[in-house]
C-alpha cells in the first residue's frame, strides 16, 4: 500500500567507524556527523519539525545515555522529539510515521553506538530471555554460528561461499572512507565453527544521521530525493528453537508489506553482521545475481551496533541523490540470529 | 490530508503492587494486554502492531526486553516498535502508536508499557556512576527536593501544601482498585509527620516503588465505530524535550512544559485550560510536583497554583480534579506510569473510572514527564470525535 504522504531521505552523514574512539564521549561522536547532515541540506537544527534517535544504554554503561546526546542536538528552545531504544533505523521509521499525520515536514534521526569500552559479544547476552537463557551467556557470534551451521546443514551454503562474502564485502568497501574494514582481510581462524573472523563483523563506534522531509518540501532540500515507497518490519518468536534458522520470514513479509517484488531493485544494502545472514537474507528478498549487494561493504566492514541498520538506509539513500541507483533495497535487523527485520524501499525520480 | 481519527477502546492495568512475583515480566505484560483486549472484546488477530514503552533497560537488567516480550504480547509476525524517553515514556509511548493509526499505517495498535521494580533497583539504575556525574544525588528524589524548594522561595507557598496533595492522592487511591497504596488509615496528622526524606519531601510526599503495566487498545473511526463500550477520542498530543542542564534552565516551570501544554491545546481547541479541561492526571511523584505543574500546564497563573491545591480544587469533589486515580504518588511502576495517567485520562471521559469517576468528565488532560525536568508528552481526550 502506497504511503498517504510522499517523504524522502534528503540527506545522510555518518562517521568514520574505528574500533574505538576512547578520546570521544558520544556526543562528541556524534555532534560533527549532526552538522554535517545539517549542511547538507542547509537547514539548522530550529528549523527541523521533529526529531527522533536511537541508542541503547547497555553500549553507554549508564541509564538515560540518550539524554546527554541531546545536547549534541541543541535542544533549545525546546524540540519536538522521541527515541527508540532500538537501532536507528526503527528511529527512522518512528519519524516516518510523524511525518505522515502532517504534523511536521522534516524531521532528523540519529543513531550512535560505542562498542568500544566493553565487551560486545557478553552484552548482548543481556538481551535474550532473562529467566531461561540469558542466564547461559549464549555470545553472539555463537548464536550466528547455530544459524551458519544450520545453513550449512541444510545445504544453503559452504564455508567458501560464506569467504566469498565476506572478501566481497570488505572489496567494495575499499571505496567507503568510513568503513572500518576494507580491502583485502584474512579470513582467519575458525572463531565459533563454522563462523571464521572473517565472517564476522568488526566491532567499533560510529554515529549516523539522517534528514527526511516530505514533498516539496524534499524537492527544496535535495536534488534527488530518495523516496521513500514503502517501509514496514516485522518481528519473530525470541526462542531460537521456534524458529527456522535458514529462513527470515520476517524479512520477506515486511519486504512485502514495503513494496519490494513489486518491481525489481537495482541495489540492495543489507544488514547482515555475519556472511552467513547474508545468505538467508538474500533467499527472503529473492536478490537475484544482478542486484548490487552491500555496495558500501555492509556491517561486515563497519558494524556500529544501533547506527549499523540506519547506515543502510543512508547509504541506500545516497546511490539514489548521486544517480547511482533508481530503486534501492535497505534492511536493518535486530535480535539474535535476524528476529527483527526492517525493509524499506527508495526511489529516485526518473532521469 | 487531515490526519486520522484516533480513538480509545480498550484500556487494562494490572494491579499495581510492590512485587509481583507470581509472574515473569512477559507474564505481567501479557495480564495488562489481555485486560485492555477483553476490554475493546478484540483478540491478539485484530492487532496490527505493538508499541511497548519502558524506562531504562538498567532496571530489570534486561537489554532491549522488548525482543525477548514478542511472543508474550501477541506481535510474532507483527511491527514492534519499542520507545524510551525516560520518565515521560509511558505517555510518548502512547503518541508514537497513535501516529500509526493517525498517519494511516494502521487501524488497530496495541500499545503498553511496564516496570517490574522488584526485580530492579532504581536507586542503581538512577544514580549515575562517575565519570559520567559528580556523586552527589542519591535517585530522583535527590534531583527534585531543590526544585520544590526553589518553588516555595519563589511563591511563598506554606510547608503544608506538599502533605496535602499526598493526602488526597493517597486517598483518591482508597477508590482505585488497581492503585498500588491503599492506607486505609491515612490521615493528614500521618503524612505530616512522615520522616523528612530530602528536605522538603517527606516520605509520604514521593511514590512508592511499583510492579505494574498499562496497555491501551488505540484504533481508527472504523475501528471506533465496533468498539463495544464508549470510546475515548484524542483531541491533541505532544512531545517536548529540552536539555538536562543549561545557564538558563527553569527547573521550578521547565519551557518544554509550557510548550508540549499549548500544542496540545492549539490541537484541541482548548482556549481556557482552567476553564475548558474537566479533569487531569498529572505526572506528580514528589507532592509539589502537583502545584508546579498546575502552573507550568497553564490551570494557574504563577505562584498560584498552590492557592488551587490549598483551597480544593483539585480534590476529587473539587472543581478541577487532579490525580483521580490516586496518581503516582500512589503507584509508580516507572515506565508505565506516564501511560496509567493517558489511560486514565481515557476512563474518565469514558466513564469507567468507577468509584473515582469525575461527573461528566468531557475533556480530561493526560501528562508525563521524565528525566531532569525535560521530557515532556500529553494528551487530551474528549467524549466527542475530534471536529477537525
Amino acid at each position: 500500500m502506497r504511503p498517504i504522504r510522499d517523504i524522502a531521505v534528503v540527506a545522510f552523514a555518518q562517521s568514520d567507524h574505528r574500533r574505538t574512539s576512547d578520546e570521544l564521549s558520544e556526543v562528541e561522536m556524534l555532534l560533527p556527523v549532526l552538522h554535517e547532515v545539517l549542511d547538507r541540506t542547509g537547514l539548522k537544527a530550529g528549523d527541523i519539525g521533529f526529531t527522533c534517535s536511537g541508542s541503547t544504554d547497555y553500549l553507554a554503561g549508564r541509564a538515560f545515555s540518550f539524554t546527554m546526546a541531546l545536547d549534541g542536538v541543541g535542544a533549545w528552545p525546546p524540540i519536538s522529539e522521541s527515541h527508540v531504544e532500538m537501532d536507528g533505523a526503527w528511529a527512522l521509521y518512528e519519524a516516518w510515521t510523524k511525518l505522515l499525520t502532517g504534523d511536521a515536514d522534516t524531521a532528523l534521526v540519529y543513531s550512535y553506538g560505542k562498542s568500544s569500552p566493553g565487551s560486545v559479544r557478553d552484552v548482548l547476552t543481556r538481551q535474550l530471555d532473562p529467566y531461561y537463557v540469558a542466564p547461559l551467556w549464549p555470545d553472539s557470534v555463537a548464536l550466528a554460528a547455530l544459524q551458519a551451521r544450520a545453513l550449512v546443514d541444510a545445504g544453503e551454503t559452504d564455508e567458501p561461499e560464506l569467504a566469498t562474502i565476506a572478501a566481497r564485502s570488505r572489496a567494495s568497501a575499499a571505496t567507503n572512507p568510513h568503513a572500518q574494514l576494507r580491502g583485502p582481510v584474512p579470513h582467519g581462524d575458525h572463531l565459533v565453527r563454522p563462523l571464521r573472523t572473517g565472517d564476522c563483523p568488526p566491532i567499533g563506534d560510529g554515529a549516523a544521521a539522517v534528514i527526511l522531509a516530505a514533498g516539496d518540501r524534499a524537492r527544496e532540500l535535495c536534488e534527488r530525493p530518495a523516496w521513500i515507497r514503502g517501509i514496514d518490519h516485522r518481528i519473530e518468536a525470541h526462542s531460537l528453537g521456534v524458529r527456522d534458522l535458514t529462513d527470515s520470514p520476517s524479512t520477506r513479509l515486511a519486504a512485502e508489506r514495503a513494496g519490494a517484488f513489486d518491481r525489481p531493485v537495482d541495489t540492495a544494502e543489507l544488514h547482515a553482521p555475519f556472511t552467513s545472514q547474508e545468505v538467508v537474507l538474500r533467499k527472503a528478498l529473492r536478490l537475484g545475481d544482478d542486484v548490487r549487494v552491500n555496495p558500501s561493504g555492509g556491517a561486515l566492514a563497519a558494524n556500529p551496533i544501533m547506527a549499523a541498520g540506519l547506515i543502510r538506509i543512508g547509504e541506500a539513500a545516497a546511490r539514489v541523490h548521486r544517480g547511482e541507483s533508481d530503486r534501492a533495497l535497505a534492511h536493518a535487523t535486530s535480535g539474535p540470529c535476524l528476529q527483527q527485520n526492517l525493509v524499506a524501499v527508495l526511489e529516485g525520480d526518473a532521469r | 490530508m487531515s490526519k486520522e481519527p484516533v480513538a480509545v477502546v480498550g484500556i487494562g492495568q494490572t494491579k499495581h503492587v510492590a512485587a509481583r512475583r507470581d509472574v515473569s515480566i512477559a507474564g505481567l505484560v501479557r495480564e495488562a494486554a489481555l485486560r485492555a483486549l477483553a476490554d475493546a472484546e478484540l483478540t491478539w488477530a485484530d492487532i496490527d502492531a505493538v508499541v511497548i514503552g519502558k524506562a531504562p533497560d538498567f532496571f530489570e537488567g534486561v537489554m532491549m526486553p522488548e525482543l525477548y516480550l514478542a511472543d508474550a504480547l501477541g506481535a510474532t509476525g507483527k511491527p514492534m516498535l519499542r520507545v524510551h524517553t525516560a520518565g515521560s515514556v509511558g505517555g510518548s509511548t502512547a503518541l508514537v502508536a497513535t501516529n500509526l493509526v493517525a498517519g494511516r499505517v494502521h487501524g488497530t495498535v496495541l500499545t503498553l508499557a511496564y516496570e517490574k521494580q522488584s526485580e530492579s533497583n532504581a536507586m542503581w539504575g538512577l544514580s549515575l556512576p562517575v565519570p559520567f556525574q559528580q556523586p552527589l544525588l542519591a535517585g530522583a528524589g535527590g534531583f527534585f527536593a531543590p526544585h520544590v524548594r526553589a518553588y516555595m522561595r519563589r511563591t511563598g507557598a506554606p510547608d503544608a501544601v506538599g502533605s496535602l496533595v499526598a493526602y488526597k492522592d493517597r486517598r483518591n487511591a482508597l477508590k482505585n482498585p488497581y492503585a498500588h497504596l491503599h492506607e486505609h488509615d491515612i490521615t493528614l496528622e500521618k503524612v505530616q509527620a512522615s520522616p523528612m526524606l530530602w528536605d522538603p519531601i517527606r516520605y509520604s510526599e514521593t511514590c512508592p516503588s511499583s510492579d505494574g503495566a498499562c496497555a491501551m487498545v488505540l484504533t481508527d473511526r472504523a475501528g471506533a465505530a465496533r468498539s463495544p463500550r464508549p470510546p475515548a477520542w484524542m483531541h491533541g498530543g505532544a512531545m517536548r524535550s529540552e536539555p538536562t542542564l543549561f545557564a538558563g534552565k527553569d527547573f521550578v516551570s521547565p519551557q518544554a512544559g509550557k510548550d508540549c501544554a499549548a500544542d496540545v491545546y492549539r490541537q484541541a481547541g482548548i482556549a481556557d485550560p482552567r476553564r475548558d479541561i474537566d479533569a487531569v492526571e498529572m505526572y506528580v511523584p514528589f507532592s509539589w510536583y502537583e502545584p508546579m505543574w498546575l502552573e507550568n500546564l497553564g490551570f494557574a497563573d504563577e505562584g498560584e497554583g498552590w492557592k488551587l491545591t490549598e483551597s480544593g480544587v483539585t480534590e476529587l469533589e473539587g472543581d478541577l480534579p487532579v490525580n483521580m486515580s490516586g496518581g503516582v504518588l500512589s503507584t509508580n511502576p516507572i515506565g508505565a506510569s506516564g501511560m496509567i495517567r493517558f489511560a486514565e485520562a481515557a476512563l474518565q471521559v469514558r466513564g469507567q473510572a468507577g468509584e473515582h469517576q469525575v461527573d461528566g468528565a468531557r475533556r480530561v488532560l493526560g501528562h508525563a514527564y521524565g528525566g531532569g525536568s525535560q521530557f515532556f508528552s500529553m494528551w487530551l481526550v474528549g467524549t466527542e470525535p475530534p471536529t477537525s
